[in-house]
């Protein structure tokens, strides 16, 4: 085991331990807000993970898109609804030995399967490495525009979509805003608004 | 190396605190919601997991669009939130029970 061997399995078993470790505080946190930005942490770990997959681009996209848009969105809905926090950890308790006994089973399940003694192990060599040259956006790039290109655009409706209903869905109507009314800006006249006072200079 | 049974027993691992959340956090909608995302970033490291040692980019491929399902998915939930919110000024599970026959 050489260097390079001990610097990989340490910086992959440090983000598996922050990831875990956010996942687990996401999960049990008391306050929401606390609670998204574990899930922030969670997702930095997990990009430090994929970028050690040689996954640089999606690894990129994970924090552009999940960090600065989705859990972006999560605070600004958990700042503006302004829960009782108190009030909502009551069926906490309750729920938990339910939760520890089903997850433990599933999770043992899961990783019984996918051991290494189950898997065929002649697949699934890994690389020694791409090339220096070596660039992942292009490569990506090249199949989801050619292959996938039909796909994608069907994402880009996708993404119209929600646009639009999460618009419709939130917008108030023109009721209790405060717009302004551009013709009736311009019909007003200036005897409506100002009234000439004449008063007498201060007598000294 | 790190193997691909690390990388699957550590998303493993995700999914089943996820799912852990879900079952535990039942007055919370967005913590809910979280959730759904922890399971999410589970399975797209199944996938980039599985991408890199198969040599086969299709694998990625797929993360792109999940990523960009979720992001409609939680833009939407999020906006059910909103209204839900608004109507009823509550956002606990245990409340929402007005379809119940």
């Amino acid at each position: 085991m050489n260097l390079a061997q001990i610097f990989t399995d340490l910086v992959f078993f440090s983000f598996a331990a922050i990831l875990v470790g956010s996942a687990l505080m996401t999960i049990i946190s008391r306050n929401p807000v606390r609670s998204a930005l574990f899930l922030v942490l969670a997702f930095f770990a997990a990009t430090g993970l994929w970028i050690l997959l040689e996954v640089e681009f999606l690894g990129l996209i994970l924090i552009l898109v999940y960090v600065g848009a989705v859990m972006t969105l999560f605070l600004f809905v958990v700042m503006t609804l302004n829960i009782d926090v108190e009030e909502q950890r009551s069926s906490f308790v309750r729920y938990l030995p339910f939760a520890i006994v089903i997850v433990a089973m599933l999770v043992i399940l899961m990783v019984y399967v996918i051991s290494p003694g189950h898997l065929n192990p002649s697949e699934l060599t890994t690389t020694g490495g791409q090339p220096v040259n070596y660039s992942n956006t292009t490569e990506l790039g090249m199949v989801l525009y050619t292959d996938y290109a039909y796909p994608f655009e069907l994402a880009g409706i996708l993404l119209l979509v929600a646009i639009i209903a999460a618009i419709s869905l939130t917008f108030h109507g023109k009721g209790n805003n405060k717009t302004q009314n551009p013709d009736q800006q311009i019909l007003i006249r200036r005897e409506d608004r100002i009234r000439m006072v004449k008063m007498q200079g201060d007598k000294k | 190396m790190i193997s691909l049974s690390a990388y699957l027993i550590l998303s493993a691992i995700v999914f089943g605190l996820g799912l852990a959340g879900i079952v535990i956090n039942r007055k919370n909608v967005i913590i809910l919601l979280m959730c759904v995302e922890l399971l999410l970033l589970a399975v797209n490291t199944n996938f980039v997991a599985f991408s890199h040692y198969f040599h086969d980019i299709a694998g990625q491929v797929f993360v792109f669009f999940i990523l960009t399902v979720a992001a409609a998915e939680a833009a939407i939930g999020l906006a059910i939130l909103i209204v839900l919110f608004r109507g009823r000024k509550t956002i606990d599970v245990d409340k929402l029970n007005t379809l119940k026959g």
